[in-house]
C-alpha cells in the first residue's frame, strides 16, 4: 500500500477550477517530484494535501485514513509536513523557538541536537529573531521546523527558490541526505536539474491535470517530454 | 491659574487612567492580533466585569473575592461568546465581524440594564486602601495607588503568559500567522477561545477593579471602547508592548488636557492618534504585521 494516495482530486479558487481530477501516488522512502510550469497547479496541489486549499472532491488517503477536507492541524498530526514556499518563519520568534513550537503537539518530537546535527548554521544562530535570518537560513529553519516532528511525508515547495547557487548547494546535500535516510518526500521545484537528481520519479503537472509520469532516470535520458511541457 | 501640585496630581491620575486603559486595551489588541476579530463588545465586556464585581461585593462584602469572581466571570463569558458565537465569524468579512460584535455589545449592555437599571452601583473602597497617602510632596488617594499596583500585576502576569510559556509562543507565533500555526499541529481554534476568554478577562478585571473609583452604570464601557481603539492605534495593533505604551500616553492625554478643559479632552486624544497615523502608520511600536 502507497503511503499516500491521491484519487481524483479537484481543487478551486473561489469559482476557477485549479486542480482537474488529480491521480498520483507516494511509496514510502520515495522522493517524488511534481514538475509544470508556474501557475500550472503545483503549489495548489500541495495546499490541497496539508488542507490549506479545501478541495471540493477526490480523496486523500495517508498511511491507510482518508484526510480529505480535515484542517491543517489534523493533517499535521497525521504525520505530514508542508515547508511552504513563503518559508513563514516567525519573526517575533527566535530560532529556537520557531523549532519548539514546531515540535509542541509531536510526541516523538526530535530532540533540538538532532536537528542542529543538520544544520550547524542554525545553532549558530539559535537566538537570532526568525526576520533577521538570511534567504538561506530561512529556508533552513523552515526545512528543520518540518523535520523536528519526525513526519512520514514531507511536501518541499520551492526550497530553492531566490536562493544563492552556493546556499542551494548546501540545501540540495541536506535534501539528499533526508532521501538517503528513507525520508518521503515530495518536491516541488523549478530548479529541474536539481530536482531529476534528488527525485527517484516525477509526475507532470500543465494546467492542472497530471500529464505525465515517469522515472526521472528516464526523463534524464528522454529530455523531450520535459521540452513538451515545459518548453526546456 | 492651575499650579504645580494640580498638575502632578492630574499627572498621577493619568497613570491611573493609563494603567486601566492599558490593561484593557492589551486584551483587545492580543484578541484582533490573534483571531484577526476587532471585538466591538470589548467595554460591555469591562462594564460586565465591573457588575459582575458588584454583585459578589453584595453577597460575599469581599473586595478580593469580588476581584477574582468577576473577573473569573468574564473569562468564562468570553469563552462561551467564542464558542457559540464568534468562531462562526472567523472566514467572514470584517464588516460582519464588527457588525456583530457591535451587536453584541449592546446586546449585554441591555440585559444588564434589564436586570440591574441604569442607576450607578459601586463598590466601597477597601478599609486597608482608604484615606490618602503622603507621596512627599503631595498628598494622593491610596485607593487609586493600588488600583495602579493590581493593574501593574495583572499586565505582569500577561506578560509572563505570553511571553515565558509554550501558550504565549503559540500566541504570539499566531498573531503574525495563525495558518502556519495550525500547519505546525497545533488547533489554532482552540488557542482562539482561550485568547478570546483572556482578552475577555482582562478587560473585565480592569472593570472590576475600577468601581470603587468610578460607580459604573451600564453604559461606562462606551466611552472606554473609543478610548481603548485610540490606544491600540497609538501603540501598534496586535503589539503588547503598545498596549502598555499607548495607554500610559493616552491616559495622560486625557487627564492633562481635562485639567484645562475636559471637553477638549477627547479631542486630544484623537488629535494625538492622527499624528501618530501620520508619522509612523503601523503606531509606535507596531510592526507592519497580518495581512
Amino acid at each position: 500500500m502507497s503511503l499516500l494516495n491521491v484519487k481524483e482530486l479537484n481543487s478551486y479558487y473561489g469559482d476557477s477550477h485549479i486542480l482537474f481530477d488529480l491521480d498520483f501516488h507516494v511509496e514510502k522512502n520515495e522522493v517524488i517530484a511534481l514538475i509544470g510550469r508556474n501557475g500550472a497547479g503545483k503549489s495548489t496541489t500541495l495546499n490541497s494535501l496539508i488542507g490549506l486549499v479545501k478541495p471540493r472532491s477526490g480523496s486523500i488517503i495517508l498511511d491507510g485514513k482518508e484526510y480529505l477536507g480535515q484542517a491543517p492541524h489534523v493533517i499535521a498530526r497525521a504525520g505530514m509536513q508542508l515547508v511552504h514556499e513563503d518559508r513563514r518563519i516567525f519573526g517575533s520568534l527566535n530560532v529556537e523557538d520557531n523549532i519548539i513550537l514546531a515540535g509542541l503537539s509531536e510526541p516523538k518530537r526530535w530532540p533540538l541536537e538532532k536537528i542542529y546535527e543538520i544544520f550547524p548554521r542554525l545553532k549558530e544562530r539559535r537566538l537570532s529573531s526568525g526576520t533577521d535570518l538570511s534567504g538561506g537560513e530561512q529556508q533552513m529553519l523552515a526545512i528543520a521546523r518540518a523535520l523536528v516532528r519526525d513526519p512520514k511525508l514531507i511536501l518541499l515547495d520551492e526550497p530553492f527558490e531566490g536562493l544563492a547557487p552556493v546556499i542551494v548547494q548546501d540545501l540540495v546535500r541536506v535534501c539528499r541526505q533526508l532521501a538517503d535516510e528513507g525520508r518521503t518526500i515530495i518536491l516541488v521545484e523549478q530548479n529541474i536539474p536539481a530536482t531529476l537528481n534528488l527525485a527517484s520519479r516525477a509526475y507532470i503537472v500543465n494546467n492542472g491535470h497530471i500529464v505525465h509520469e515517469d522515472s526521472t532516470a528516464s526523463i534524464k535520458a528522454n529530455p523531450s517530454v520535459l521540452q513538451r511541457y515545459l518548453g526546456v | 491659574m492651575i499650579s504645580w501640585s494640580n498638575f502632578i496630581s492630574q499627572c498621577i491620575n493619568g497613570v491611573v487612567l493609563g494603567a486601566l486603559l492599558a490593561l484593557i486595551s492589551s486584551g483587545l489588541t492580543i484578541i484582533y492580533g490573534t483571531l484577526g476579530v476587532l471585538n466591538l463588545a470589548h467595554g460591555a465586556l469591562f462594564m460586565l466585569g465591573g457588575y459582575a464585581g458588584w454583585y459578589t461585593y453584595e453577597h460575599t462584602q469581599s473586595y478580593f473575592l469580588s476581584i477574582v469572581l468577576g473577573a473569573l466571570f468574564v473569562l468564562l463569558v468570553g469563552i462561551i461568546i467564542e464558542r457559540v458565537l464568534i468562531r462562526f465569524f472567523y472566514s467572514r468579512t470584517d464588516e460582519e465581524q464588527i457588525l456583530v460584535t457591535f451587536g453584541l455589545g449592546i446586546v449585554i449592555v441591555e440585559i444588564i440594564r434589564l436586570v440591574f437599571g441604569s442607576l450607578s452601583e459601586s463598590i466601597p473602597i477597601p478599609h486597608w486602601a482608604q484615606g490618602i497617602t503622603s507621596l512627599g510632596f503631595m498628598f494622593y488617594p491610596t485607593y487609586r495607588l493600588v488600583v495602579v499596583g493590581i493593574v501593574a500585576l495583572a499586565l505582569f502576569s500577561l506578560w509572563l503568559i505570553l511571553y515565558r510559556t509554550n501558550l504565549g509562543m503559540i500566541v504570539r507565533a499566531g498573531i503574525e500567522d495563525s495558518e502556519m500555526v495550525d500547519m505546525l499541529g497545533i488547533n489554532v481554534y482552540r488557542v482562539f477561545m482561550v485568547v478570546f476568554g483572556v482578552g475577555a478577562m482582562a478587560a473585565g478585571f480592569a472593570g472590576v477593579v475600577n468601581v470603587p473609583v468610578t460607580p459604573i452604570t451600564p453604559d461606562v464601557g462606551e466611552d472606554i471602547l473609543v478610548e481603548t481603539f485610540v490606544v491600540i492605534v497609538i501603540g501598534g495593533v496586535g503589539s503588547f508592548p503598545g498596549a502598555i505604551l499607548g495607554g500610559l500616553i493616552a491616559g495622560e492625554i486625557l487627564s492633562i488636557t481635562s485639567m484645562f478643559n475636559p471637553a477638549y479632552s477627547q479631542v486630544m486624544l484623537f488629535v494625538v492618534m492622527t499624528i501618530v497615523l501620520f508619522t509612523r502608520p503601523y503606531g509606535l511600536l507596531g510592526s507592519k504585521g497580518r495581512s
